[in-house]
């Protein structure tokens, strides 16, 4: 499960090995100081010979300095596979989204989306570094002052044998009661934060209806749950630090006793019972140290399985090896179902055949939720059919190569994005060599260039993250013409201009009739004037084509379309 | 926590803040003074127990090494007092953090709910101009920081002052000539945190900047994946995106180092110090200053001595942060409240003789309570009567939004206002609910000034269906609820069916008790102003306001709830506010707005035969036919 996230190393490998090579270094160097001091006490002190006590402490203050040295070596090479780590991780994590179909992405929610690439990466990076750093130098430090400690004395090394476990298992015993009270305490963070968020959308909401109160207590609520969950999971957390310095102290009494004992009849020196504290400290602080690892670690998996997730998603829509010539603008579709789910039960496009000539205008109508904006997503290859087949240009859309497709089938969405920038920038999205002609020529068609010239900075305008400075209506029209740049053979516009004014909705048709001539164009629209001067309007009624006719022939034929038609235009002499 | 993302700031007013941040903790200040005391007690505890061990070695073992009978009695005492001292010391430690439990939740609830209370009394103005990521980060960020520093860091910090203080009297009682080399170790030390925090705290910044641009793209990107693939932008996207990556990585990486360097380093020299004292230490036995007993507590001691000063210096900067994060908090809730001078009520009443009386009862008949500067008190029917005078409204004080508005709405009428985006159909609405005021006796309701309304009360009797609809985490029925408290079952199943929502709600999993996720996720735009439309009718008020309530729903089902529509606005004054104009042909008015100013007014049939800017947009549409 892990070679996945390992391999997103790449050249930082090298890296990632360093680090606990270097921490090893430190802990052995570290390991033999208690050692030399003991010495200096044992040897030097007890035969008056100062020069080996000048001699020990000199290799002491060294090994320290070589310590250091390794120490701060492994530092820097665990922050740099670290974070190299994490940027290899950024890299295939925003990679494969960029792989993702429409229906990949429905998958995962977009919050989520940016959770994994954001936060859920920068949890792995702080565990790995743990990992190669920590959880090399604990169990090394405890095998190592272990093994020092019993070398000293191996009888008074069997307080260890007792003092271990006992710090073990009682390590062990918190981690698991606390950890699934962390979790529910996660859950209540997180119901809290989406109250909080709730309100700060809906702040008009609350303050239209006066519930202020009321969201008050409803939050009041959440946070005393909120409360009560941490406390419940620190409750047992706490107890971490009271054990470990009982089982130390402890350890520090029989050490005091066995060792005194020892020394006084001879079987230990006074100097090998200092060491003998100094071991003890290592190796008790190791174990606390295991065990907060591995609560780390426990924590940052859920990290790693939502990272881990995006990499096993496998783009469900794939890229012919040789891609087809488009030849014109017609669409076909031949007999096609189509179900978000890919469940032939649960169908939202049933038995769908239709033929449109390039060049045609075709408007598609329908009621919320029968299935308009899926029907054309078809067309670019968004979603794949489920059985039957769309035909473009005189090809299988599966036989192009989905740019050479999607470069000549433009759409624009009913949710559609702007990107921070100037308007100049966003433009060039429909073609990057756009000449300043084309994109005013565009931006013409669209209606869009009286607004761009009434700005003071006109097409280098800074549009703001998501094009916050211009209003929807005006957002609408400069994604029009972002998709007219394309010089597309096929253009679909769902439900693309339904917050721009009647007037300007009309000027936009006409100029598509006049520049647009050869290009096929596909208006989904609520409004019955938006469609009715089109060469064909397909009528779409529960996922099922209802009628497809000229406005005239659906009036007289189509009841759906004359209820429509009659509810927009009542009152109307 | 999830999203940790710190930004170093220093705080600006740090006593302020700390204060403040006391005053959250006075509630518990007993509970606080046993905390204090808790970690007195463990720190001295470590320092007492280890003073014993002078004692240990150069009383009760040292003088019977050899010998066959030792006396073991003062050992034995000696021990049993160690552990007792040791006892009291973990039962210390235990007692202060369970009691820092309490006083930390219970203030950091305090502090949420203060926060949210507060942020709830916001003007609306403050949500124009400020992000919700901004205000968010109050609640996460910042509440997090202050959680770490208030269980963790505080404690940390003040039991390292105590051990560093405690052990460093003890070092000068066993040997001042040895403590005086600690001394210098100590300077080398506060040298090397002092340049590592530095340059630390620089690198942390840079890497804090290229995180939001990393993260910033992220989300703009993710957000416009759909766009990025329709205009198959992949590799020009993701060569930005790496560009962005290597530098954050470069920052993080650098960063990183500093952190993670400071441990080793400080543990080193620790050891180092620790060479020169047992190596110095011997000399000095060998010369006959020293015993024993004293070199081994003494090396005990400066082994403990490292250690709180690495602490003290890492839980520093944290602190710093937290206090950072608790001046936002603070400034936040210092944030001037929607100022609300309003003194007409709204009450129940009925009518006896013709005169208003008060009553608490449930009448179906409200009235304003007026009381006068002259003690006396006037009551006047609620009956939905709005006018603007010649109002002129600008959010920024500089471009006006509305310009020389007039208008008047007689109970029961319905006004509709028609224009572009940005014509300041909104704005209008704004006022009259007091998202926002305009100047004494502009705005009249029932003839009462609406700025000596209470707020409350002023939006307690306008019924709104905004624009975007926002629905809340909870059940269907809970949503539909939230505009009358006490409304019965019956009630919203009314409502409901009024607004033709009753049949696609029937159909949901679990109908009235299904429950919505964020913000209404799992319906449709359409299904969500259905249920904003039943949420106002259930609230049952004298003035409907409806902005673009219905441009969502297909023209079709917008024909299917005209009638429940009707209805709703039968008897009520109504504003409505529409894209569309078939919503609006049967008001009573139409006024048409562009830039800020009312252009035509008058009802569809004169409007029309006006063949003005309304007929220019009404035919608009028909042009064709």
């Amino acid at each position: 499960m892990y070679r996945q996230i390992f391999h997103c190393l790449g050249a930082y490998k090298k890296y990632a090995l360093l680090a606990p090579v270097t921490v090893i270094g430190e802990v052995i160097l570290e390991v033999l100081i208690p050692m030399m001091m003991a010495r200096i006490i044992n040897i030097g002190i007890s035969n008056g010979d100062v020069p080996y006590v000048i001699k020990m402490g000199a290799v002491m203050i060294i090994t320290a300095l070589l310590s250091l040295c390794f120490g701060a070596l492994s530092g820097r090479f665990a922050a740099v596979a670290a974070t190299g780590l994490s940027k290899g991780l950024r890299k295939k994590l925003f990679h494969q989204v960029q792989d993702f179909s429409f229906s990949n992405i429905d998958k995962f929610s977009t919050a989520s989306l940016i959770t994994r690439l954001t936060t859920d990466v920068t949890n792995t990076q702080n565990a790995f570094q743990m990992v190669i750093r920590m959880l090399v130098r604990a169990p090394i430090m405890l095998v190592l002052a272990t093994f020092m400690a019993v070398r000293i004395n191996a009888s008074l090394a069997g307080i260890f044998l007792v003092a271990v476990p006992v710090l073990a298992v009682s390590l062990g015993l918190i981690i698991s009661l606390a950890f699934p009270r962390f979790t529910k305490m996660l859950k209540k963070y997180d119901a809290l934060n989406a109250d909080v968020q709730e309100n700060l959308i809906a702040i008009r909401v609350v303050k239209a209806f006066v519930r202020e109160k009321f969201e008050n207590e409803k939050f009041h609520n959440s946070a005393d749950l909120l409360r009560a969950a941490q406390k419940k999971a620190e409750k047992i957390i706490i107890f971490n630090m009271p054990i470990m310095q009982f089982v130390m102290y402890g350890c520090m009494i029989a050490v005091c006793w066995f060792g005194g004992m020892q020394i006084i009849s001879g079987h230990m020196e006074t100097g090998d019972l200092m060491s003998f504290f100094s071991y003890l400290t290592q190796i008790l602080m190791s174990l606390m140290m295991v065990a907060m690892i591995c609560v780390m670690l426990v924590l940052s998996k859920a990290s790693i399985t939502r990272i881990l997730e995006i990499f096993d998603e496998s783009p469900d829509i794939q890229n012919p090896s040789a891609s087809a010539v488009m030849e014109n603008g017609s669409i076909v579709f031949e007999n096609v179902n189509f179900s978000y789910g890919n469940d032939p039960q649960n169908l939202t496009l049933q038995n769908i055949s239709l033929t449109i000539h390039s060049g045609e205008t075709v408007g598609i109508i329908g009621g919320t939720g029968s299935a308009k904006t899926t029907l054309v997503q078809l067309i670019p290859r968004l979603y794949d059919v489920l059985q039957g087949r769309v035909l473009v240009g005189g090809h299988d859309v599966r036989e192009y190569d989905l740019k050479s497709l999607r470069d000549q089938v433009a759409m624009v969405l009913q949710k559609n994005v702007l990107f921070s920038g100037s308007i100049r920038s966003n433009l060039k999205w429909g073609n990057e060599n756009a000449s300043e002609q084309e994109i005013s020529a565009a931006c013409q068609a669209a209606q869009a260039e009286n607004f761009i010239l009434s700005f003071p900075d006109g097409y280098d305008t800074d549009l703001g993250q998501g094009g916050v400075n211009v209003s929807g209506g005006q957002k609408q029209r400069l994604c029009i013409a972002r998709a007219l740049l394309k010089k597309p053979k096929i253009i679909i516009l769902d439900d693309s201009t339904s917050a721009v004014d009647t007037a300007t909705d009309s000027k936009i048709r006409a100029a598509f009739r006049e520049e647009l001539a050869g290009t096929t164009t596909i208006i989904i629209a609520q409004r019955i004037s938006s469609i009715c001067d089109a060469d064909k309007i397909i009528v779409l009624n529960e996922g099922k084509i209802d009628a497809i006719g000229t406005h005239e022939e659906l009036l007289k034929n189509n009841a759906i379309y004359r209820e429509v038609y009659e509810s927009q235009q009542k009152g109307v002499a | 926590m999830p999203r940790k993302m710190r930004d170093i700031r220093r705080p600006q007013n740090m006593k302020n803040t700390i204060c403040r941040i006391f005053h959250y903790i006075r509630d518990y200040r007993i509970q606080f003074i046993f905390v204090l005391l808790g970690i007195l007690g463990g720190a001295l505890a470590n320092i007492i127990g280890t003073s014993l061990l002078k004692p240990l070695i150069n009383l009760y073992i040292v003088p019977w090494i050899g010998s066959e009978q030792p006396e073991l009695s003062g050992f034995i005492s000696l021990l049993v007092k160690m552990g007792t001292v040791f006892l009291v010391g973990v039962f210390s430690t235990y007692l202060f953090n369970r009691l820092m439990l309490n006083i930390s939740t219970g203030a950091l609830y305090k502090i949420r709910t203060d926060l949210f209370d507060h942020m709830e009394k916001l003007p609306i103005q403050y949500y124009d101009t400020h992000t919700h990521g901004e205000l968010m980060s109050r609640f996460t960020n910042d509440v997090d920081t202050l959680r770490e520093m208030l269980s963790q860091g505080l404690p940390q910090l003040i039991s390292a002052l105590i051990s560093i203080v405690g052990v460093f009297i003890m070092m000068l009682l066993l040997s001042p000539v040895l403590t005086f080399l600690v001394v210098l170790m100590l300077v080398i030390m506060l040298q090397v945190i002092k340049y590592i925090g530095s340059r630390s705290g620089r690198y942390f910044q840079k890497q804090q900047a290229a995180l939001g641009k990393v993260n910033g793209y992220i989300e703009e990107m993710i957000e416009g994946q759909k766009v990025v693939k329709v205009f198959c932008r992949e590799n020009q996207v993701e060569e930005e995106f790496e560009t962005l990556n290597e530098a954050l990585r470069e920052a993080a990486s650098n960063a990183n180092t500093y952190a993670n360097v400071l441990m080793p380093i400080m543990g080193n020299l620790s050891h180092i110090n620790y060479a020169i004292t047992a190596a110095a230490g011997a000399l000095m036995v060998i010369g006959g200053f020293l015993d024993l007993g004293t070199i081994a507590a003494f090396l005990q001691y400066s082994r403990n001595f490292g250690m709180p000063i690495t602490q003290v210096s890492q839980q520093f900067n944290n602190i710093l942060n937290a206090l950072a994060g608790a001046e936002r908090i603070f400034n936040l809730i210092d944030v001037p409240e929607e100022v609300d001078n309003g003194y007409v009520t709204l009450v129940r009443c009925t009518e006896e003789n013709g005169e208003i009386v008060e009553t608490q009862q449930y009448t179906g008949m409200w009235a304003w309570k007026h009381p006068h500067s002259d003690g006396t008190l006037t009551y006047t029917r609620l009956q939905g009567d709005v006018r603007f005078e010649d109002v002129t409204f600008s959010y920024d004080g500089k471009k006006d939004v509305l310009k020389n508005i007039s208008l008047y709405a007689k109970p029961g009428q319905k006004i509709a206002f028609v224009g572009s985006t940005g014509a300041g159909k909104t704005t209008i609405t704004n006022l009259i609910n007091r998202f926002y005021d305009v100047p004494d006796g502009k705005i009249r309701y029932d003839g009462i000034n609406i700025n000596k309304i209470r707020k409350d009360d002023l939006r307690r009797s306008l019924g709104m269906v905004l624009q975007d609809t926002h629905l809340f985490t909870g059940t269907v029925k809970e949503n539909i609820r939230y505009g009358n408290l006490e409304a019965t079952d019956e009630e919203i199943l009314r409502a409901a069916k009024l607004a033709n929502a009753d049949g696609f709600i029937r159909h949901l999993p679990q109908g009235y008790d299904t429950v919505l996720t964020a913000d209404g996720a799992n319906l449709s735009q359409g299904q969500r102003q259905l249920l904003a439309i039943a949420r106002a009718a259930v609230a049952n008020p004298p003035v409907l306001i409806l902005d673009e309530a219905t441009s969502s729903i297909d023209t079709r089902t917008e024909a299917l709830i005209e009638k429940g529509m009707d209805t709703l606005m039968e008897g009520r004054t109504v504003f409505v506010i529409a894209h569309r104009l078939s919503t609006v042909r049967n008001s009573d008015a139409i006024m048409v707005l562009e830039n800020g100013q009312i252009i035509e007014r008058g009802d569809h049939d004169q409007l029309l035969a006006e063949k003005g800017k309304y007929f220019q947009l009404y035919t608009g549409m028909f042009e064709l036919s």
